[in-house]
């Protein structure tokens, strides 16, 4: 009887752990995403200072800035539509993310430019918009994975449903042309 | 922090019941209750003003306005890495040194600081940064920051404590003379006690520092890989490391009280890069040459499953 007794009560201790365990990660990993969303919103409204602020030292390259502030109007406009349209969104700022590597490696190009204090700025401001973006998405898939692992693992995978816990989709890039190794011809220089 | 003020209590009532063995008349276990709560409040106090202690003692300068492009590009890194690691983003502190290191201390992730010398940032390329930065949320994350600190507070206070004690029983051991009649009827117990309770007295400062010092230097190892695990570049982190070991100059704005809360040893002692048990008790970080090694088996490791073959640009 006893014995009976001592066993429920660790079962029931265990379901609790395991639960909150989950709720635990089911949140984390909805805040991963949204962190995301933040620094996609960040580059947004970093982006015309940025190009302003360069506008005068790069006259030779106005089609490169043209074409930065065509794509991150085009990305503003999309999320403005709603997050719904998650297909469209991703591909808008993978637009951007092209149009502003393009930037970069323009600026490389010329490494007189770098001279100009703005210009140095710049290049710091896009490699570091550029890494938290990639940095928010890998938090999200690390916290993601773990916390599909913990779902499919036994013994939690007995308490998923109770939790309402549902396989997370990892994020991928959908651009066939951006999933390709990049290739630098470096001749150039 | 739970244990340290047990411990106190066990060297406090423990020395109330033994004394009420020997002499028979002894009600009220003042010792114990003076020694827990001097340890109770020597905890508190320290949990409570460490980071800044340690911060002061450094001489460090909150980055809050990043001037020059050095101090924008420490920001950002910083700011990335802070959300590589989902932690809200540390305060930034900069002391004024030229031999590169770095260090974090703090309560935990809401509230931590990460301090690096201008050296650091002299002779550090961005990725470099990265890693070294990446390294010390690392600290973070784990709450090493927390127990540091606990730790520091531990050694500090048992040796002030004890200290204390020894003056106090110099005066007290006429009367416990006097009533050794009665300490005979007690009989085996009370020997044992005793001897186990002087045993604790003498052996608690060292062991308290050996048990920082352990733990140190598996935290290291572990804040080695976090940084791998949020870069995604342990090759970085490695060649920072290579770089700070080259630059031999002890850190001479870094004390003692807080070399374990470092990126490497800013005493420059030797110890520390050899191997075996001597090395193995007494120093506060492992051997550089084998942090090096680990993180460029985690960099060979991923290059392999990568299946892109090693050249010289992933050595950069």
């Amino acid at each position: 009887m006893w014995v009976l007794l001592v066993l429920i009560v660790i079962v029931g201790l265990w379901v609790i752990a395991a639960y909150n365990g989950l709720i635990s990660l089911k949140n984390q990993t909805v805040n991963a995403f949204k962190q995301i969303d933040v620094q996609l919103k960040r580059r947004h409204d970093l982006i015309p200072n940025l190009v302003n602020a360069v506008k005068g030292a790069m006259d030779f390259e106005r089609s490169t800035l043209e074409a930065v502030i065509q794509a991150r109007n085009q990305a503003v406009k999309v999320n403005a539509s709603g997050p719904e349209n998650v297909k469209q969104i991703s591909q808008a700022e993978n637009a951007l993310s092209g149009a502003l590597s393009r930037l970069l490696v323009t600026v490389e190009r010329y490494p007189q430019l770098k001279a100009t204090g703005n210009i140095g700025q710049l290049q710091e401001e896009l490699t570091s918009t550029e890494n938290r973006i990639a940095f928010a998405r890998q938090l999200y898939n690390d916290t993601a994975t773990q916390y599909n692992t913990k779902q499919q693992q036994f013994p939690t995978t007995l308490v998923t449903g109770l939790a309402h816990a549902e396989r997370t989709d990892l994020w991928e890039i959908e651009d066939q042309a951006e999933r390709a190794v990049p290739q630098v011809d470096l001749s150039r220089r | 922090m739970i244990g340290f003020v047990l411990f106190f209590a066990w060297l406090g009532f423990g020395g109330d019941y033994i004394w009420a063995l020997s002499s028979g008349h002894h009600p009220f276990p003042w010792l114990g209750i003076l020694i827990t709560i001097v340890a109770i409040g020597t905890a508190w106090y320290s949990y409570k003003t460490g980071p800044e202690k340690v911060l002061w003692a450094t001489g460090a300068q909150e980055l809050t306005v990043p001037q020059t492009d050095a101090e924008r590009q420490l920001v950002n890194v910083v700011e990335e890495m802070a959300i590589a690691a989902g932690v809200p983003r540390p305060r930034i502190w900069i002391v004024p040194d030229e031999d590169p290191n770095a260090f974090a201390t703090g309560h935990d992730p809401r509230d931590s600081h990460i301090a690096v010398t201008n050296g650091l940032l002299r002779i550090c390329s961005r990725d470099e940064l990265q890693g070294v930065i990446g390294h010390e949320l690392g600290h973070v994350k784990n709450l090493d920051v927390r127990l540091m600190t606990t730790l520091a507070a531990l050694v500090g206070a048992v040796l002030l404590v004890r200290d204390g004690m020894g003056r106090m029983m110099g005066r007290g051991r006429l009367p416990g003379r006097s009533s050794g009649r009665r300490a005979k009827d007690a009989g085996p117990l009370l020997a044992i006690l005793l001897a186990l309770w002087v045993i604790s007295w003498i052996i608690a400062p060292l062991v308290t520092q050996l048990l920082a010092m352990a733990v140190s230097r598996r935290r290291e190892y572990l804040a080695d890989a976090m940084s791998a695990q949020f870069t995604r570049n342990p090759l970085a982190l490695a060649s920072a490391l290579e770089k700070i070991e080259s630059a031999v100059a002890p850190t001479p704005s870094i004390k003692r009280g807080a070399a374990h809360l470092c990126i490497a040893d800013p005493l420059g002692r030797r110890l520390t890069n050899r191997e075996g048990w001597l090395a193995d008790t007494f120093a506060t970080h492992p051997p550089m040459g084998m942090r090096i090694s680990r993180l460029k088996g985690m960099g060979y490791a991923q290059l392999k499953k990568e299946g892109g073959s090693f050249t010289s640009s992933a050595l950069g």
